[in-house]
């Protein structure tokens, strides 16, 4: 009878516990959901940066068109006169993920617009990605671990930056992707069955439709096996959970058009094959050793090993020589540049450029994984008691993530939910050891008030203590000294404690391995617990204040607090406005390539380059332009067909991210292709300036006189806000181009080609005319000018 | 030498007796991961003579055959009786999930084949 009770009642905590446990994931993905809608909230309900707006483009295109128009869409309003093709060149999952749920809430009349939805998708796919950490880590743990990760994950600053309401990129998709395949892969480890296999195939096609980041896991996995077969953890199950992997996973990643063959040429994947050929080779050699007597396969090895090793030699050679022969060895130059640091700033200054490819300082591993980082070490020793698969696996993951973000400060990212999945350990551990010790003392307490044991058992327990354990960060500090007196005691009571917790009837809360129970002292675990509780408090203090201060601000609209309320500068939206209104609709605009995707998604106008940054000889054509003299820009523009030329330019409010702060790049992408384009004849002292100080070519530069046309009408001496100094050359004239629109707080100018003259007054006109009519043939002019 | 002629006998002949003892059923996934093997290599030897130009055609043939090998293996792991892990997996079951994994495999071939 009283076994049927406390199975009962077990049964009814264990439904109790189940129906919090989802009550609590819920409230998880609420937390995930509303945490990222301050920007929504600050600022309004827009899309952000430069990338999103390209992939809101995008999916305004899907909506309108339908799928199959998607797939063949060749976009001739960017990079003019190349284009571009959409279809090969995007990464689907995103679009095609926005596109699905607008879809499908319009068909059941719920009337969202293709931004809204864009918008939102983000935070949405947070909320998964939080429930898809708790399986992953539920997997590697068990269902406390599991709760504890989803939870932090929900919050970590890292993803949050990301994934912000109206960060409509990649990532906020891509992560979510990642550790759901992760929990598959997991999942077929532990349990062997292919159906998980299968599902795992379809959640890694799944990733790489997302986003090039793809190739980690078709690293990591290959890294993990060989690490549990060389550790000597080989199992069929590993064999079921890779080997389908390999063949389906190349397959539908070669669906994908940005993948398409790389998927079996690139070095990227050849790491999965060569695993591949290896678990094969070891599965044959535990079958065979299952079915031969000892002697016999001693002989067997030999004999293999002298064939086998002979022909490796030989095909080790034939794809050695394969790949030398590749000036890259194969790899493409992202991947090089996080494997060799330094290969980007040699030799591609484009990849070098991009503020999100520097290594990460110090500080913002505290401020992007704030608390984690050091529970992160706790959790990898938990790790290790007791060693699995999954463990395992978590482990490598976190290395492997470290050291990448290490060389990239955006592949801090990739790094969260490993952080996350080790801290989530290493809480749910810690809170498991102390409330059991407190239960152990509190039922104690009451064993001994209630059956009136001897008063020798209430001493020894106040006074009694365990082997310490090493996964306590947080309370060690407190309980090491007490720990440390008490080891010798611990030691000769051991035996005694092993007595007492078989009488006392404590079932330990802990897992199945468990020897004995570690318990601590009830004070100490208290306190220990208040403390870990004062910093779970600290940890979401901290996320929340990130994500309202730090990672909501749109970036297109900008905002100020002064002495007279808020001031917001909308400069960029009215620039683009103007431009979408005021010129025609085949008007091509030339910029510097960060305005591209905007100009294109919120002004409908062709551009000449923009963020996809692909072909860098056409970059650098703009960026000699922006560096040239007044006239020789004209050319390189006339020769574009282009028409308006929109600069960035904050001196007069303080805006720091203006063209003139991304000048030196210009001249760099430019000298990089074209050599009479060079870097010191625009350098005084080793610096770029623009005050009297500055060189002749440098005031006399296009961006110069853009920026800075008029500049001197505001406050009688063009003080530049930014730069601190008044500026060099105050009052000049343009010849060849002539303002037509200049925003409210200065921050866009947007200038128009002059058409040439039709008549050229003064003495030079006889040498003008011969030289003009030599200048419409192809030959060539002065070696300065490359397009004529 | 010749005793190490005599040993690869002894070796061969022992692995023939070994493989004898294996059930039927097992015995005809083997020929079938062999005859899917064998068309691989069948289909790299044409690609070698003619050239690869649908190559999308070449790598959805050469992997459906590597992927049905990969997938047949996996069923007589899991059919085996001999393998203590899989005790309690009814060869049902994982026939099934055979069955699923090929419909998803072939799926994806005969979109990739062009």
């Amino acid at each position: 009878m009283a076994t049927s009770k406390v199975e009962g009642s077990s049964s009814l905590r264990h439904a109790f516990g189940g129906v919090l446990s989802v009550f609590i994931l819920f409230l998880i993905g609420v937390v995930a959901f509303s945490i990222r809608l301050f920007s929504v909230i600050k600022y309004e309900s827009v899309i952000h940066e430069f990338d999103p707006y390209f992939n809101y483009r995008v999916t305004q295109f899907l909506s309108k068109n339908g799928i199959y128009d998607f797939w063949n869409w060749f976009d001739d309003r960017t990079w003019y006169p190349l284009g571009r093709v959409i279809g090969g060149t995007v990464y689907p999952g995103l679009t095609l993920t926005a596109g699905t749920m607008w879809k499908l809430a319009n068909s059941l009349n719920i009337p969202l617009s293709v931004e809204t939805v864009c918008v939102f998708t983000a935070p949405i796919f947070s909320a998964f990605a939080a429930w898809a950490t708790y399986l992953l880590t539920k997997e590697v743990k068990g269902p406390g671990a599991g709760i504890t990760a989803a939870a932090i994950l929900a919050m970590v600053p890292s993803y949050i930056s990301r994934s912000v309401a109206g960060s409509y990129d990649n990532e906020a998709v891509a992560i979510f992707a990642l550790i759901f395949t992760f929990y598959l892969y997991i999942k077929t480890l532990n349990t062997g069955s292919l159906f998980y296999a299968t599902l795992n195939s379809l959640a890694y096609f799944y990733m790489v439709c997302s986003w090039g980041g793809y190739t980690f896991i078709i690293n990591l996995i290959p890294m993990h096996v060989l690490l549990c077969i060389v550790t000597g953890r080989y199992s069929s199950r590993l064999y079921i959970a890779y080997a389908p992997l390999v063949v389906l996973g190349t397959l539908l990643a070669a669906l994908v058009p940005v993948v398409g063959f790389n998927a079996v040429m690139t070095s990227e994947h050849f790491g999965s094959f060569l695993v591949f050929i290896i678990i094969h080779v070891v599965a044959l050699v535990y079958y065979i050793k299952g079915i031969l007597t000892p002697r016999l396969f001693k002989v067997a090895t030999t004999l293999v090993l002298t064939v086998g090793i002979a022909v490796c030699a030989v095909v080790v050679a034939i794809l050695v020589a394969l790949v030398a022969s590749s000036p890259t060895k194969g790899w493409s130059g992202r991947s090089l540049s996080l494997l060799d640091p330094t290969y980007a700033s040699k030799y591609i200054p484009i990849i070098a450029s991009v503020s999100e490819h520097q290594p990460p300082t110090w500080p913002s591993y505290f401020m992007d994984i704030n608390v984690l980082a050091f529970l992160v070490p706790a959790g990898i020793v938990a790790c290790f008691l007791p060693l699995s698969d999954a463990s395992s696996f978590a482990v490598l993951y976190l290395v492997t993530s470290v050291y990448f973000s290490g060389v990239m400060v955006r592949l801090m990212l990739v790094l969260a939910p490993a952080a996350c999945i080790m801290s989530g350990i290493a809480l749910s551990e810690a809170f498991g050891v102390l409330t059991r010790s407190m239960k152990f003392h509190i039922t104690k307490y009451f064993e001994c008030s209630h059956t009136e044991a001897p008063a020798k058992l209430g001493e020894s327990t106040s006074t009694e203590s365990s082997a310490p354990l090493e996964n306590m960060t947080k309370s060690d500090t407190t309980e090491k000294p007490e720990v440390a007196r008490k080891e010798k005691v611990a030691r000769r009571k051991q035996k005694k404690e092993k007595e007492l917790t078989e009488n006392a009837h404590v079932k330990p809360v802990s897992a199945k391995k468990e020897r004995r129970p570690l318990v601590l002292p009830l004070e100490a675990s208290i306190v220990s617990v208040f403390l870990l509780i004062v910093l779970g408090g600290l940890y979401v203090l901290h996320c929340v204040w990130a994500a309202a201060e730090a990672y909501s601000a749109p970036s297109i609209v900008l905002t100020s607090h002064s002495h007279d309320g808020l001031h917001v500068f909308d400069d960029f939206r009215e620039a683009y406005a103007w431009l979408r209104h005021n010129t025609e609709v085949d008007d091509k605009v030339a910029s510097w390539w960060d305005y591209g995707y905007q100009t294109t998604a919120m002004a409908n106008r062709t551009v000449i380059v923009d963020n996809n940054t692909w072909n860098n000889t056409h970059i650098a054509t703009v960026g000699t332009a922006m560096s040239s003299p007044e006239k020789a820009a004209w050319e390189i523009f006339n020769s574009l067909d282009v028409k308006y030329v929109l600069v960035v330019f904050g001196g007069l409010v303080g805006y720091p991210s203006d063209d003139i702060n991304k000048f030196l790049w210009m001249v760099r992408i430019g000298g990089g292709v074209f050599p009479h384009i060079k870097e010191a004849d625009y350098l005084k002292d080793g610096q770029y300036r623009v005050d009297a100080q500055a060189t002749h070519t440098m005031l006399n530069c296009l961006m110069y006189k853009l920026s800075y046309y008029r500049f001197v009408e505001t406050d009688g001496k063009g003080f530049d806000r930014v730069r601190r100094y008044e500026i060099g050359k105050k009052h000049f004239k343009l010849t060849h181009f002539e303002e037509v629109f200049t925003t409210h707080h200065w921050m866009v100018r947007i200038y128009k080609l002059k058409p040439q003259k039709n008549r050229i007054r003064g003495k030079s006109r006889k040498s003008k005319l011969g030289s003009k009519s030599t200048s419409s043939k192809s030959g060539g002019m002065t070696h300065k000018n490359p397009w004529n | 030498m010749a005793k190490g002629t005599n040993d690869a006998k002894l070796l061969i002949q022992s692995l023939r007796k070994a493989y004898a003892a294996t059930p039927t059923s097992l015995k005809i996934i083997d020929l079938y991961v062999v005859y899917a093997v064998a068309t691989a290599l069948i289909q790299v030897a044409y690609m070698a003579m003619v050239g690869s130009f649908p190559f999308n055609s070449f790598l959805s043939g050469v992997l459906s055959c590597v992927g049905t090998a990969v997938l047949a293996v996996c069923l007589r792991i899991q059919v085996n009786k001999d393998n203590k892990e899989f005790k309690d997996l009814p060869p049902e079951r994982a026939f099934a999930d055979f069955v699923l994994c090929n419909l998803v495999l072939h799926l994806v071939i005969m979109n990739f084949l062009g």
